[in-house]
């Protein structure tokens, strides 16, 4: 099985949609997790309650939601996107950059305040002081990374109501797992699903790697 | 010169922090004194533009700053607090990091960093992780983190505070020799006299958010100029 390139296939787009919605979770939830943790603005307790709601959104609802706004009758459907990888990222990030900016802002609230007092202090511009606080807070910031990774490679909901599960198009791991447990293939879908893990596994460890390379002696 | 006019900070409808008028002559360390939550603090982050003000301006050697944005002006001066509040890295990228900020070369940074590892008695620590260090090396890395700057004044948020008496003594006796050798002129709050007649040639005593009384440490202590300091030296001679 391993050498079907049907099944490489899956793989490497598993991977491409998973690292690209992680990708664009990041640059969209880290700036925002930032603001929300160091800002000072009305609503700001209401802002992150719908963050932190958002980071346990249902893959399915979402999947529901961007279904009916790239549906072809839909407000987006001009578009068409729906039953395309990109239908399936635009899901996968709806589910991911709540986590990222949710992780980032209690990453960055746990540092000590005093801390940005005293980066001004020493004559950090306000980029500066950012890049300061995310060096100091890294090891929190890499786990929300893992954790948003997490959350998309294994998602199936989205990606089935979006994506269509099109053989050569948007399978993807999870959709082809399910699809094979369907069909009674249940050794197909245990492969896959070591396959999965595995993959995850891998990413995770890479990213540990670095993390700890970061952490404190 | 340094002068401090008209400076206030208002918390609601509270007036927190009301000076007058304050002066620092270059070169000088002026030590602000006062009891617990008198607003010495908050007279140091306001001038560092740390906190917002409601009124006010200082001037260096006669020309406002009010122009300046903030960002200009705190790259003119350089703040310690109490806690060394260092980042994890090492020494020498800690005290780096205010030159960083400004843009100097590598080459420029390395032997200025060298020179005040060297006067702070920290060489040895040069390339430990910050984390490592004990309170007292971690303050001297912070001292040399702002002194690395030559800032044209130098805030300090009672920088002993959290060392124990030994250390302090060791650094206030580095300090002594090191401020003036390096023509620094000093803001420096402490809520101790014996500290401040050691550091600073005057004192401002600060009360409820007002300067009471500035002048030579001696004339002061010999002299109150009114009950509230009187009240406040006397509960602190215990330490005198």
């Amino acid at each position: 099985m391993l050498f079907d390139p049907e099944i490489w296939q899956i793989t490497l787009l598993s991977l491409e949609v998973a690292g690209l919605s992680t990708l664009i979770s990041l640059v969209i939830g880290l700036p925002l997790g930032t603001w929300l943790a160091l800002g000072k603005f009305p609503g700001r307790s209401i802002f992150m309650s719908v963050v932190n709601t958002g980071m346990g959104l249902p893959p399915v609802v979402v999947g529901l939601f961007v279904a009916l706004m790239l549906w072809r009758s839909g407000p987006l459907g001009d578009l068409q996107l729906i039953y395309t990888p990109a239908a399936i990222v635009i899901a996968q990030v709806i589910i991911s950059f709540p986590v990222v900016t949710g992780l980032t802002a209690a990453s960055l609230q746990i540092l000590d305040p005093r801390l940005r007092l005293q980066l001004l202090g020493l004559g950090a511009s306000t980029t500066q002081m950012v890049l300061m606080l995310w060096r100091e807070a890294r090891l929190p910031l890499l786990a929300a990374l893992m954790a948003a990774f997490g959350a998309v490679i294994s998602e199936v909901g989205a990606s089935m109501m979006v994506g269509g599960n099109i053989r050569g198009q948007t399978r993807v791991l999870t959709t082809a797992i399910v699809l094979e447990t369907s069909k009674g293939n249940f050794n197909s879908a245990i492969a896959l699903g070591v396959l999965l893990l595995a993959i995850t596994f891998l990413v995770n460890w890479a990213l540990t790697v670095i993390q700890q390379r970061g952490a404190k002696r | 010169m340094i002068e401090i006019r008209d400076l206030r900070v208002r918390r609601g409808e509270r007036t927190v922090l009301e000076v007058g008028h304050l002066q620092i002559a270059k070169n000088e360390v002026l030590a602000i004194v006062g009891p617990n939550g008198a607003g010495k603090s908050t007279l140091l982050l306001a001038l560092a533009r740390l906190l917002r003000r409601d009124g006010g301006d200082i001037l260096f050697n006669g020309m406002s700053v009010a122009g300046e944005s903030d960002l200009v002006f705190r790259r003119r001066i350089a703040l310690v607090l109490q806690d060394p509040l260092l980042f994890d890295t090492s020494v020498f990228d800690n005290i780096a990091i205010g030159l960083r900020f400004r843009g100097l070369h590598k080459s420029d940074i390395q032997p200025r960093v060298n020179v005040w590892l060297e006067s702070l008695g920290s060489a040895q620590l040069k390339n430990r992780r910050a984390s490592e260090l004990s309170g007292g090396e971690g303050q001297r890395v912070s001292l040399a983190r702002a002194l690395v700057l030559e800032p044209e004044l130098l805030l300090l948020d009672e920088p002993f505070g959290a060392l124990d008496p030994p250390t302090r003594n060791r650094l206030l006796d580095d300090l002594k020799r090191i401020l003036p050798e390096s023509r620094t002129t000093t803001i420096f709050i402490t809520h101790n006299l014996t500290e401040a007649r050691q550091l600073a040639g005057r004192m401002a005593i600060i009360i409820a958010g007002r300067v009471r009384q500035t002048g030579l440490v001696t004339e002061i202590i010999n002299a109150p100029a009114d009950e509230d300091v009187r009240s406040f030296l006397a509960a602190e001679n215990g330490g005198y």
